[in-house]
């Protein structure tokens, strides 16, 4: 166990700013990904 | 569309005769065969992510020299793998396509593009956040990075043309010839970092020699690129099917599978 508390977790050592920020657009763009790729699945299934 | 259906009966009964694999390649067969296979990757993704977050962020010690800051690593090598691999199994697909002809492989090149853009994209992200901390500059026109961003204008060219060229088979052939001329751009990123003299540092994984790095911070980036690899199969597989329904709309096999629902 590396962390503490939940702070020291979120601060990452003074770097989380740099760690949060990768993995929460790592987390938005999957997200953004699956989100277009079930619309793109609606569309085709209902203009058949 | 009766040309099309046409042909695409006859490859259908020529799979149907041939080995499993030639089976497989008509778009009828494939769609749900890629249906039945997506859900078991997309549980294996998030497996492994749980894993490998897991073992990155509670397991894996503080590095000597970085501090946290490394911790990037974790998501941002498996993106940098990922957007190198896409790419060469995008422009395999697509090179299949122009020497065999078969449709399944212009539909999966284009499967491929955007996720593989998505990774290309992600690994420089995460690179200017790591090397503000670490090197004091979010970018610089080095060798590695400068290749990285060429292979997302690549990834963005493949699916402007693609989707600019109406007929789907002359997109599939004009974005097959994009993609292997782009091919030279790989060994280029993965090089760069010997050929050039960069900032970037060299692989920290290599087949050659040991890698240099901690045993449980190896784990958790390889359990990482092992998510990032079934995620990527996993959305390929969905984009497929919805790109045949799209293709297909005509033939036969939808329009029963329609009557039948």
């Amino acid at each position: 166990m590396n962390w503490g508390s939940l702070d020291s977790f979120l601060a990452m050592g003074g770097y989380g700013l740099y760690v949060w920020g990768s993995y929460a657009v790592a987390a938005l763009c999957i997200a953004a990904e699956l989100w277009l790729l079930a619309r793109r699945a609606r569309r085709a299934e209902r203009t058949q | 569309m009766t040309l099309a259906s046409e042909s695409y009966s006859i490859e259908a009964e020529q799979g149907g005769r041939g080995s499993l694999l030639l089976r497989y390649a008509a778009p009828q067969a494939f769609y749900p065969l890629a249906g039945k296979m997506m859900p078991w990757f997309g549980a294996l993704a998030a497996l492994f992510a749980v894993a490998g977050l897991y073992v990155g962020f509670f397991v894996a010690p503080t590095d000597a020299q970085q501090g946290e800051a490394y911790r990037v690593i974790f998501i941002h090598v498996p993106a940098a793998w990922m957007s190198m691999f896409l790419y060469v199994i995008m422009a395999s697909w697509a090179a299949l396509g122009l020497v065999l002809n078969t449709r399944l492989s212009g539909m999966m090149a284009s499967a491929l593009a955007p996720t593989g853009a998505m990774f290309t994209f992600l690994a420089l992200w995460t690179g200017a956040l790591w090397g503000k901390p670490t090197w004091g500059t979010w970018w610089v026109w080095d060798a590695r990075l400068t290749s990285e961003l060429i292979l997302l204008f690549l990834y963005i060219g493949f699916i402007a043309l693609t989707n600019a060229i109406d007929d789907p088979r002359r997109a599939d052939r004009a974005g097959a010839v994009l993609a292997i001329v782009g091919v030279i751009n790989i060994p280029i990123i993965y090089f760069s970092v010997q050929w050039w003299n960069t900032l970037h540092q060299g692989a920290s994984v290599s087949l050659t020699r040991a890698p240099s790095m901690a045993a449980t911070m190896l784990t958790g980036m390889l359990l990482m690129a092992l998510a990032a690899w079934m995620y990527s199969i996993a959305a390929a597989l969905w984009r497929v099917r919805s790109i045949i329904l799209e293709r297909e709309r005509d033939a036969e096999w939808i329009q029963g599978r329609r009557g039948q629902e």
